[in-house]
């Protein structure tokens, strides 16, 4: 088998995924195209050597529908000859659309891909797209189908993590990104996003709150208490799941859950001949990835079972992972991966995470795949492992090795 | 025509009267929708007519579809189905379909079609209107009701009212009446968008008819190209919060345990993306889905069949005749006693009410004046009618007014002396023909006859509290009570609309044996660190009302405490102690937690509010449990415990029919309704298959689930609990109503030889000697 190579990876600043922020006045395409020409310019890239681009985009309506990759492929003006995928994997796409690429690498099939994603949500924001899961009846009375919130709230409940864990969880995360964009940590690859006429619009993650504490989170009343408990009472469908729970503690806000922001990145993947073809040196290894399928009430604890599979594949246990990454959906999901891998919180999300930046989601997954590149080779590690919990109860991993 | 008259007037209007005869009530039958098929087909074709009235020739307008011929009528199909799924299916399907089709031909017939509701109509009656242009309800009938009661017997209203009702009012309105079988009077229909119009009932023709000869146009809206669902469909911004919230709120009130609510849900969401003639379709599909639920079948069986027959006194022993109960004595006017002079006085029963002072006999008429004041404070009752109803209670401590009562209850204190001298101070009066019914809940009532001259006539009659609100009465058999007795105590019981069962006089009776079998495991679970709110919960998704801990604070743990220490008392050494023992002297000696009524039980009671007791975890013996159980384990355990005390009092001959049996489970004690009952749940999994899972449960967890060596035999034979208890399906009248091919059919499967060339009365006669 080929094995697959990390030769470059970016992402844009993520502006608040609302009507105010910065991104918001430019369109999905053009984030996503940006990106492939900031790539193909990095890089000097001969796009006609690159088969494919996939990319990860959970709301693939409106201006992100009808396979936003090959139009963003056009629109960069990249070679005709290279094709376009746009893929959902709900939080997980971006990380997702990075082993698809991988794969086709690793199976010879193609020999250099483009992994990465983009999100509107100030455009198109959460649940635009619809789908049959929370409306359904065969799928969402019979299948016990709750909100997210809701089911991070429960992870909570039954893990056993109160307000103030989630809380202390979500300042150290605000905490640990600012010191990252103080010291330059995200510098290798940040590109700024341009307005229509090319000046930049945006140069740094624009969600981030670095002066907060457990007293300013303190005030933030939780978000998901009404509709599990009032209309329509989300928390009696997860309680006839999970009895043995007298009532979910409904720890999260606003503050600990990840925010809502738009974004795009890339990573750029191939063999070593590839590579070598386009004089790139390779930053890193793809080590082996893995998706899987998890109770899908509960939804969110998928890290814990696809990083053992993708530990599995590699041959690897969790001791042998430098550097881990799991998005920082909500706290308790964090806090949970932590918990049933016993992984310290000092090699996890080391540089912060989307409690602080925010979760662009299609375009996550390949953000913090690049956050891990830039970290190994800046503390000179060797190994780790990136996750994300995912929608309808699933995970998907990626293990890489910094050469 | 049978069933309906068409006449046409000079603007050439059809008047469609439905007028079954021989019947009191119109009903869907097969005969009546081909019938609709023939009417509809005229007045699309006949050029002279150039719209329709329909209404009904009698008070009411049409009650849907007959149940029990619609159980009836599939079973065939049903063996078909077994054999050949595709096309069994499809021809169920079929039939079904046919009230769709041609409800669906009126609606399309391109002239305008008017229904003047003039009374009642339900289920189908109600769909028959719906598939009409426009419909005007009588403003002035009392008992005009509009709704479906389908979702009540595991079923969906299957001739378009799933569809046309959201179409119509959108599905959050639509909800009510199609989940909760909501119903509606006249003037709410119109303000929902269900009715036009209400107007009194001499104009209501006129109305329906002005109506027609203004539209000469007239077509459904789902039917115009620009039709939008009200309230938005599932992908419109205002749709989608609603089209989502609505499974969350099904499943938060059924835990999911009655089919037709996902099945209504399903035929909206899936039929309100299509043109109606897919969406019937759909409904119909999801119609068949749920006629072919055991569940469903059960629920009609149960709550419909059996119910109808055993409110009608259907326990009756077949050598005694109904008769009229006019004036009882209720001596002991206590809560129970009150509660029985109220629901006897509402009945229009003459109610002389005793107690030891005068005080006493009126505290307990007064909670007839505090009901009834209550209901003519809302509304539901006249003042006249309510000081008619007080007028018929007699609050007295004089023994001399019994002397011509036709029965009498007795409800003082469970002591048995004082139940014996009350015994005969009223047989010294009341006259040699009236009953004398005690209700016990504990005492034999063959003990308590011995104190009676007349024990042929002695009776108990078990209520449960609050009298007004519990649909049950058991009829208590001691070993000289006579039929005549158990007659006369159930033409009482189905005069004040109870749903009488007749049960032998031993310790707990039925209901009470078997309910204590379900609050015992509730200890027994949680003397084994089961997690108390898994416990409850378990209980709850099983489909039981409360949980186990819940109901015990409801009845009383110091009650429990004493009935404990008089059992040990009764069997001395011969007692056995079980895991609730120490639970319950801890809670009363140690705790001082008596349940609801001083605030603290297994739960903390703070107004309406309450929640689990935290230190509920020290009965655990060895702990809370690390591995907790499944749900579906503590269901089992819930639901078992609960059938296999039941199916012990069957083959105990406590209980002789499983008619009975369910329905004392259902209204006595709540037992999981979607099941048909702690028998038709033994039936439901099968016998052979319940004892092995009794078995598995027996082993885990102990002797409470040993199930009676009868039920061993029967899974061994393959026999059902209502194959063998259950009375003959078949009677003189019902054998007579069917074909005689049928009759042949029954008599041949029977064993019986009997040709069609056989006199068919002859034929009968030999399939009821058979039985």
């Amino acid at each position: 088998m080929t094995t697959a190579y990390i030769y470059d990876a970016i992402r844009t600043p993520r502006g608040k995924g609302k009507k105010n922020g910065s991104l918001h006045e430019i369109t999905a395409l053009s984030l996503a195209s940006q990106q492939l020409e900031a790539l193909a310019e990095r890089n000097d890239l001969d796009t006609s050597k690159v088969d494919d681009v996939i990319l990860g985009c959970v709301h693939q309506i409106k201006g992100q529908g009808a396979d936003i990759a090959r139009s963003a492929v056009i629109t960069a003006n990249w070679d005709e000859a290279c094709a376009g995928l746009s893929i959902n994997r709900f939080c997980a796409s971006g990380l997702e659309a990075v082993n698809i690429a991988a794969a086709k690498v690793m199976s010879g099939m193609s020999d250099m891909v483009v992994g990465g994603g983009v999100e509107s949500l100030s455009r198109i924001p959460m649940g635009s797209d619809g789908g049959a899961m929370g409306v359904d009846p065969s799928i969402a009375f019979d299948h016990h189908i709750i909100p997210q919130g809701i089911s991070a709230d429960l992870i909570a409940t039954k893990y056993g993590f109160s307000r103030d864990d989630c809380d202390a969880y979500a300042v150290e995360s605000q905490k640990r990104t600012a010191t990252s964009w103080e010291e330059g940590r995200f510098a290798k690859s940040i590109v700024p996003v341009k307005d229509q006429m090319g000046v930049n619009i945006l140069s740094t993650d624009e969600h981030m709150r670095p002066g907060t504490d457990m007293q300013s989170l303190g005030s933030l009343n939780p978000s998901f208490t009404a509709m599990g408990q009032m209309m329509p009472g989300f928390d009696f469908v997860a309680l006839q799941k999970y009895p043995e729970i007298e009532t979910i503690n409904h720890v999260h806000h606003a503050g600990n859950s990840s925010g809502i922001v738009d974004g795009a990145s890339m990573v750029l993947v191939g063999s070593e001949q590839a590579g070598k073809d386009q004089n790139l040196t390779p930053r890193a290894r793809i080590r082996s990835f893995a998706e899987i399928g998890s109770e899908p009430t509960i939804m969110l604890t998928g890290p814990e079972f696809v990083a053992a599979k993708a530990l599995k594949k590699a041959g690897m246990t969790v001791d042998d992972i430098d550097l881990w990454e799991i998005n920082e959906a909500f706290a308790s999901v964090v806090l949970r991966a932590m918990q049933a891998m016993d992984i310290p919180h000092e090699k996890m999300n080391v540089n912060g995470g989307a409690i602080a930046m925010g979760h662009p989601l299609g375009a996550t997954g390949a953000m913090i795949i690049g956050t891990m590149v830039d970290e190994l080779e800046r503390t000179n590690k060797k190994t780790a492992l990136i996750t994300l919990c995912v929608g309808g109860g699933m995970g998907s991993a990626i293990i890489i090795e910094r050469v | 025509m049978k069933h309906f008259t068409l006449d046409t007037d000079k603007d050439g209007i059809a008047l469609i009267t439905f007028d079954s005869p021989k019947r009191s009530m119109n009903v869907l039958s097969q005969d009546v929708i081909s019938e609709i098929g023939e009417w509809v087909a005229k007045i699309t074709e006949d050029e002279s007519i150039k719209g329709a009235v329909i209404t009904s020739g009698k008070k009411a307008f049409c009650a849907g579809a007959n149940l029990e011929e619609l159980g009836g009528q599939f079973e065939s199909v049903f063996t078909e189905i077994a054999k050949d799924e595709q096309a069994g299916k499809s021809k169920l399907f079929d039939m079904v379909f046919r009230l769709n089709a041609v409800f669906r031909n009126l609606e399309t017939c391109g002239k305008p079609v008017a229904c003047a509701i003039n009374g009642l109509a339900l289920g189908g009656g109600f769909e028959l209107a719906l598939a009409c242009h426009a419909r005007f309800a009588a403003s002035d009938d009392p008992k005009l009701r509009l709704g479906f009661p389908e979702v009540m017997v595991g079923l969906l209203p299957g001739a378009g009212g799933t569809q046309r009702v959201p179409r119509m009012i959108g599905l959050m309105n639509a909800a009510p009446l199609l989940l909760q079988a909501k119903n509606i009077k006249a003037k709410e229909a119109v303000s929902m968008g269900l009715v036009n119009a209400a107007v009194p009932q001499s104009e209501l023709i006129g109305a329906a008819k002005a109506w027609v000869l203004e539209n000469p146009k007239a077509k459904q809206p789902w039917d115009a190209d620009k039709f939008r669902f009200p309230g938005g469909d599932p992908w419109t911004a205002q749709g989608f919060p609603m089209f989502a919230g609505a499974p969350v709120m099904v499943r938060k009130e059924s835990y999911g345990n009655y089919p037709a609510m996902p099945n209504i849900l399903k035929a909206v969401y899936e039929g309100c993306q299509v043109p109606m003639d897919a969406a019937l379709r759909i409904e119909t599909r999801y119609f068949c889905k749920l006629l072919q639920s055991r569940k469903t079948q059960n629920m009609i069986r149960s709550l419909f069949i059996s119910k109808q027959a055993i409110d009608k006194g259907g326990a009756r022993p077949a050598s005694q005749k109904p008769g009229a109960i006019n004036k009882i004595g209720v001596i002991g006017a206590g809560f129970m006693g009150a509660g029985v002079a109220y629901v006897s006085a509402m009945a229009g029963i003459e109610v002389v009410l005793i107690d030891r002072d005068q005080e006493g006999a009126d505290k307990g008429k007064a909670l007839t004046e505090k009901e009834q004041a209550k209901r003519v404070k809302r509304g539901k009752q006249s003042q006249e009618k309510m000081d008619a109803i007080l007028a018929r209670i007699t609050a007295t401590t004089d023994y001399a007014l019994l002397s011509d009562v036709d029965l009498v209850v007795e409800a003082v204190f469970e002591n048995s002396d004082l139940k014996a001298k009350i015994t005969k101070m009223a047989e010294d009066v009341i006259p040699k023909t009236a009953v004398f019914g005690s209700n016990t809940s504990t005492i034999p009532i063959s003990d308590l006859a011995k104190a009676s001259s007349r024990a042929e006539n002695f009776i108990g009659i078990h209520f449960f509290s609050p009298v007004h609100k519990m649909a049950l009465v058991e009829i208590i058999k001691g070993k000289e009570t006579s039929e005549y007795a158990i007659s006369r105590a159930l033409d009482f019981a189905t005069r004040i609309k109870k749903t009488p069962i007749v049960v032998e006089g031993t310790r707990g009776f039925y209901a009470n044996r078997c309910v204590m079998r379900y609050i015992n495991e509730g200890y027994n679970m949680l003397s084994e660190g089961v997690k108390p709110t898994l416990i409850e919960q378990g209980a709850r998704m099983a489909g039981m009302p409360v949980g186990p801990l819940s109901l015990q604070d409801e009845v009383a743990i110091d009650l429990g405490y004493k009935i404990l220490q008089q059992t040990k008392a009764d069997l001395g050494n011969h007692y056995v102690e079980g895991k609730m023992d120490p639970i319950i002297t801890a809670m009363i000696e140690k705790h001082d937690r008596q349940g609801r009524k001083n605030g603290k039980g297994f739960y903390d009671y703070n107004g309406r509010e309450k929640s689990l007791w935290p230190e509920l975890g020290q009965f655990a013996i060895d702990g809370i449990l690390e591995n907790q159980p499944s749900a579906s384990e503590v269901k089992d355990r819930i639901l078992y415990a609960q059938s296999i005390e039941a199916a012990r009092t069957m083959a105990e001959g406590i209980i002789s029919d499983p008619r009975e049996a369910d329905l004392g489970s259902i209204f006595g004690w709540g037992f999981a309704p979607y099941t048909g009952g702690a028998i038709s749940f033994i039936d439901m999994v099968g016998i052979a298959k319940f004892v092995e899972r009794a078995d598995e449960l027996r082993s885990a967890y102990g002797e409470q689930f040993e199930v009676p060596s009868l039920l061993r035999e029967m899974g061994a034979s393959g026999e059902t609990m209502y194959g063998r208890f259950g009375k003959p399906k078949h009677t003189q009248a019902s054998l007579s109503k069917m074909l005689e091919v049928d009759v042949v059919k029954l008599a041949n499967a029977m064993g019986i030889d009997a040709k069609v060339s056989d006199l068919k009365a002859d034929t009968i006669a030999k399939i009821l000697a058979a039985r």
